[in-house]
């Protein structure tokens, strides 16, 4: 396969990820409490993947992060500053989501996608927010489709949209969530590769994934959850090859 | 065959129609579609101002609405006409003058908008949790992403409903008649009526409603368009092509993810 525009780590973009930490995070539905008391330390410019079953409380996690769902108690500290205490628009700012299912604005084109909330919340003019807007756009190699629609484009060019759209704000932290999901098996590795991109380029992250090929390569630390727990949490060599808890063995002999 | 003269004579009596004619153009329609037109804009903006409320996270919004919607969908049209039409007349005439045009107006107005806010909810309901969700984890405040992005794919979602309503308003604005208006107040069905008491033949009110089906049939029609289109999507076919071209669009940064799971 050829690739027409290779390029190299050490090219163009950094980014400034900040570390992200949880400590002895609860977060419930009602009554019932889905997250029990998870910490966890994600260290400046690295990639923390969670792995685990289906409600685990995965996905409830990373929404606590960004507090699209408010955490019970606990403590979300990014930077070392008190998310809990921002206001939550101040805190979505500098801590970006992509979702499974993209959740593009049907009826804005891939370039007024990204430069919404460029010009809504980050308060740009016009002009400079579909500038940068174009310019997120070719970093996910979409900067010749910018005026589809995303019906128009297949769904892993929309998750690239996707996370050009979060890129743009200039986050300090990366969520995804399932990212690839929902993605037919072609072009999953595409989206992969861009989030394995911004990982070497500095970017914190936390990743919600089934990919356990991504999660033993570009992760620096694997997190297994399950019932809300985090049950073990390591380097990809010590989870994969060494699994300890009687869980993560069951976990990883069904997905591998 | 003296019934069929006298039907022809009762229901079509082309001099009677044609006297009358002049009059349902020139007053009747007239009349009968500023009323419509004014009571649904009126009835949008405060159809809005009722849906936004009702999906309100906060009770003091959504209760209100709630009621207001229960009220005025539950009421007899012509009771909330007669009841906001003869109880405001006084106040009325005060800002308007002693026509009870404005009154009529604000009454379908008022019962307009409790159906079009109840069509808003539905349609910005009807969209997908995640369009919010991604505006606020954008940073977007609630109002900011309601605002940008939840309502207008609601509101485009609900355009045929609101030709349909805007249909029953155009009939519910003969009951403004009941108000008794001026001469060059009435709207089609007064008209109507008043050639068809003065001629002792039902021609003229034929001729009203024939007025009448000229506004809605075509709207009916346009409304199934709309329905059509919005559900097939205005999408062109596209000539297929492969998936696999799409491959080389993302540049690999490092040739880490190129073996199989695991």
């Amino acid at each position: 396969m050829t690739y027409t525009s290779p390029v190299p780590v050490t090219d163009g973009h950094f980014y400034r990820g900040s570390s992200l930490e949880l400590v002895d995070l609860t977060m419930a539905y009602g009554d019932i409490e889905v997250i029990r008391g998870v910490s966890l330390e994600v260290a400046p410019g690295t990639t923390t993947c969670i792995i685990g079953p289906s409600g685990s409380g995965k996905s409830t996690l990373l929404r606590g992060v960004n507090r699209l769902h408010e955490p019970k108690s606990g403590q979300v500290l990014l930077a070392g500053d008190d998310a809990l205490r921002m206001k939550p628009e101040s805190l979505r700012t500098r801590v970006g989501l992509v979702f499974q299912h993209f959740n593009l604005f049907p009826d804005h084109t891939a370039l007024e996608n990204v430069a919404l909330a460029l010009r809504n919340v980050k308060g740009m003019s016009r002009g400079e927010s579909l500038r940068v807007a174009a310019e997120r756009l070719d970093d996910v190699g979409l900067g010749e489709r910018s005026d589809h629609r995303p019906r128009d484009l297949s769904g892993g060019q929309q998750q690239r949209v996707a996370i050009a759209r979060a890129l743009a704000m200039e986050p300090e932290v990366m969520l995804f969530d399932e990212a690839t999901s929902a993605l037919d098996p072609e072009l999953v590795k595409g989206v992969l590769n861009l989030m394995a991109g911004l990982a070497l380029r500095g970017m914190t992250m936390l990743v919600v994934t089934h990919e356990m090929g991504f999660a033993r390569k570009v992760a620096d630390q694997v997190v297994f959850m399950d019932e809300g727990l985090v049950v073990e949490a390591g380097s990809p060599a010590d989870l994969f090859d060494n699994p300890q808890s009687p869980r993560l063995q069951r976990f990883l002999s069904e997905v591998l | 065959m003296d019934w069929l003269d006298n039907i022809i004579k009762t229901f079509l009596d082309f001099d009677a129609m044609w006297q009358v004619f002049p009059q349902l153009l020139g007053v009747g329609l007239v009349n009968t579609l500023v009323i419509s037109i004014a009571a649904t804009v009126i009835g949008v903006v405060l159809g809005m101002i009722v849906a936004i409320m009702g999906i309100s996270p906060s009770r003091w919004l959504r209760v209100p609405a709630r009621i207001y919607t229960d009220v005025f969908r539950g009421l007899p049209a012509i009771l909330t006409i007669l009841l906001i039409g003869q109880g405001f007349a006084r106040m009325s005439q005060q800002i308007f003058g002693p026509s009870p045009y404005p009154l009529g107006i604000l009454a379908l107005s008022l019962i307009a908008s409790a159906y079009i806010g109840e069509i808003f909810r539905a349609g910005i309901q009807s969209v997908d949790r995640g369009q919010l969700e991604a505006c606020r984890a954008l940073g977007m405040s609630y109002g900011k992403a309601m605002r940008l992005v939840v309502v207008p794919q609601g509101i485009r979602r609900v355009l045929p409903a609101l030709v349909n309503q805007f249909i029953a308003i155009v009939k519910d604005s003969s009951l403004v008649y009941f108000l008794g208006l001026l001469v060059s107040e009435r709207e089609l069905f007064r008209v109507g009526q008043d050639a068809a008491v003065l001629t002792g033949n039902l021609s003229p009110l034929v001729m009203a409603g024939l007025f009448y089906l000229v506004i809605t049939v075509p709207l009916t029609h346009l409304v199934n368009f709309f329905d059509n289109r919005f559900r097939t999507g205005r999408r062109k076919a596209t000539p297929p092509k492969s998936g696999l071209d799409e491959l080389d669009e993302v540049p690999p940064t490092t040739p880490i993810l190129t073996g199989s799971n695991t």
